[in-house]
């Protein structure tokens, strides 16, 4: 028997995707694929690679030195997030209940239309021994000798903290904006104190924007190295900087590579564990099908007298 | 008997250089089912707000059982809300909605399962406890929001146009469960609405609003038949309204001079000066229309006018005419339909009718204003 024909609207959802995905192809799977390729090679001396299969580059890692980096990495990244998230959320929340929201949205952004290498530079002006903070304090006799405000750790976190919280500020207040504040005033009404309501049930609701903003800070943090290298030491110096150093000082690309390829496996660690726990939480949600919408009009209950009473 | 009662003293509030209560009392008494009743920007939403704790007035007090409430936020006032939107926390379960009052305090598990079960049960909801709010209908996360509201046995349960998303037939049958849940639990409600047959059908008594004023207080049937001011005389139901004079008076019976229609009588047991202005309303559906000339008998307390229909309604269970009686005058007339009446035939687009009533059926509205 002959099927009788359905209008059926295309998806051409593929087509649309082409573009992108060929943008992709040819600049991010391919340059992924060379670095994990060459990361398994043997180090040219001037540069480069040599054709030959080697774990050297990974071995290179296996040093003291190198796990120090990798701490020092870890631990700066993982307390500017947090510092960047807290700050964050608090300034978010006060722009989407703002009525002035596209006003304080440029304000956010227009530190972005200077260089970045610029801005760090300010902030050394700011930090140094006779820069702005230290001239202050010692103009007003609050203290006698300048603060050491520059090349320490303080000094890296408060610029990181600068530099990415527009980055954790964007996403956060996209999904709060989109927030139902009634749902603060109900907590409030059925119990809860200001920071109950907010612990709660504001946070769980913009779950979306914290993650979100956690990866845009903390991913790219991992592989920072311009702040360090400008204010910081030798001593606190991140994988970014030993990428760097051996790439254009010690001529080592597949140590480099190595070093990228943990960095990247390092942040998939956690966006896979986000990823799984999402996951999860929508196959409960599905599980829990609907099995009556329609709650239209029973009959009443005895209780209920409609003649009667008044 | 549960439930508090409420004390509102002279509250006023202004948005800006919007005055949206003005110098409002009211006692609202234990165990009350108490309407806040009036058109959109009355102040009656101002009013919940203020007793919920969500807004400060300028002036005056709230009293929840004779404690001024006003200095205390909200989640230490014995009121509770239901909110228009339901406001159900998306992130949590059916179950966990209801239970959220009850974890803010620690309660012991058992505690929290066996109480949650009750009140879903209270609603009708006991099947869809492990449900996400987002999978309900509009009617179940109504349920939902009032259990979770009731958790706490609040002494007072403020309701803010908690039906108003709902559609007709549906909104009929919850406000009839949220009678049947008041007269079963007996706390005191105030029930925020812009519907005049909501209010009417659930009411112990109403408070009739507009721009800020509380215009009248009364029970269903007093606000119905007596209304204080010409708006809640046009705003509680559908009616006639006509400005005349009194002429004379004969007991309680009142003669008046109505502008542009003439003599009529009215009964009222309060006292009119001769030559005063007055308002007189009558309902429609105290109207009775006729083709033909009533049967007085003699009796001098009916009144009688001659119209043509201008636009007969049909609507099921009564017909609705527009009577013109003078090219200024209209009448709105109700009709129940039944096989029992006096007429030949029915009554016809252009027709020449009689429209009458007894004078006990007008009303003189007192308070001359709005």
């Amino acid at each position: 028997m002959k099927k009788p024909r359905l209008h059926r609207e295309r998806n051409y959802g593929t087509i649309y995707a082409l573009p992108i995905a060929l943008w992709f192809t040819v600049f991010f799977l391919v340059p992924l694929l060379v670095i994990i390729v060459f990361s398994f090679l043997k180090a040219d001396v001037d540069g480069g690679v040599m054709p030959l299969v080697s774990l050297d580059a990974y071995r290179n890692l296996l040093r003291p030195r190198i796990f120090r980096i990798f701490f020092n990495t870890i631990w700066v990244s993982v307390v500017s997030t947090l510092i960047t998230i807290l700050m964050a959320l608090p300034c978010a929340y006060f722009m989407a209940k703002s009525k002035a929201k596209t006003f304080l949205l440029i304000l956010v952004i227009i530190p972005f239309w200077t260089n970045f290498i610029i801005r760090v530079f300010a902030w050394k002006t700011i930090l140094e021994s006779n820069g702005v903070i230290n001239s202050l304090l010692i103009g007003f006799g609050a203290i006698a000798n300048p603060l050491p405000l520059e090349h320490n750790w303080i000094a890296v976190i408060i610029i990181n903290v600068y530099t990415y919280l527009t980055y954790a500020i964007l996403p956060l207040f996209s999904t709060i904006e989109k927030f139902d504040f009634t749902l603060l005033e109900a907590a409030r009404d059925l119990g809860a104190s200001k920071i109950q309501s907010i612990v709660r049930v504001l946070l769980p609701n913009v779950k979306a924007g914290i993650v979100t903003a956690i990866f845009f800070t903390f991913i790219p943090l991992l592989g920072s190295f311009v702040v360090q290298q400008l204010i910081g030491t030798k001593d606190m110096y991140m994988l970014g900087n030993e990428i760097n150093d051996n790439i254009y000082k010690y001529f080592d690309w597949p140590t480099a590579y190595a070093i990228a390829v943990v960095l990247m496996l390092l942040a998939n660690v956690g966006l896979l564990f986000v990823m799984k726990n999402d996951r999860k939480q929508a196959k409960a949600a599905s599980a829990r099908r609907v099995d009556d919408v329609d709650d239209g009009p029973r009959a009443p209950r005895q209780a209920i007298s409609v003649a009667g009473g008044r | 008997m549960k439930g508090a009662t409420i004390g509102i003293l002279g509250i006023s509030k202004a948005f800006g250089s919007f005055a949206a209560l003005n110098d409002v009392s009211l006692d609202i008494r234990k165990g009350e089912f108490f309407s806040l009743l009036g058109p959109s920007g009355c102040g009656k939403t101002t009013l919940l707000r203020i007793i919920a704790g969500f807004e400060q007035p300028d002036e005056g007090s709230v009293t929840i059982d004779g404690i001024n409430v006003l200095p205390l936020p909200p989640n230490r006032r014995h009121a509770n809300t239901v909110f228009q939107n339901y406001a159900l926390f998306p992130h949590l379960s059916v179950f966990e909605n209801v239970a959220f009052p009850l974890r803010l305090k620690n309660t012991k598990n058992s505690i929290v399962t066996a109480k949650v079960n009750d009140y879903l049960h209270l609603v009708e909801l006991g099947d869809h406890a492990a449900k996400m709010p987002s999978m309900l209908s509009g009617g179940q996360k109504q349920r939902v929001a009032i259990a979770r509201a009731l958790i706490n046995e609040p002494s007072v349960l403020l309701l803010d146009e908690p039906l108003s998303a709902l559609d007709a037939k549906l909104r009929h049958h919850m406000l009839m469960e949220l009678d049947a849940i008041h007269d079963k639990i007996g706390i005191t409600f105030i029930y925020v609405t812009h519907d005049q047959s909501e209010a009417l059908s659930v009411s112990d008594r109403i408070a009739v609003m507009y721009q800020g004023d509380v215009l009248q207080v009364g029970t269903p049937h007093d606000i119905y038949e007596s209304p204080a001011t010409n708006f809640v005389a046009q705003f509680i139901g559908e009616t006639n309204m006509f400005e005349g004079t009194v002429r004379a008076s004969m007991g309680q019976m009142y003669v008046l001079d109505v502008d542009e229609l003439g003599r009529v009588v009215v009964t009222d047991d309060r006292i009119y000066e001769v030559g005063e202005r007055v308002s007189l309303t009558v309902r429609p559906e105290k109207l009775r229309i006729s083709p033909d000339e009533p049967r007085v008998n003699g009796r001098s307390d009916i009144n009688v006018f001659e119209g043509t229909v201008d636009e007969p309604i049909y609507s099921g269970f009564q017909s609705k005419y527009y009577v013109r009686l003078s090219p200024t005058v209209v009448f709105r007339v109700f009709k129940q339909h039944s096989d029992y009446t006096d007429e030949e035939h029915d009554i016809l687009w252009k027709e020449r009718v009689h429209v009458s009533w007894s004078a006990k059926d007008g009303y003189i509205v007192e308070g001359h204003r709005n």
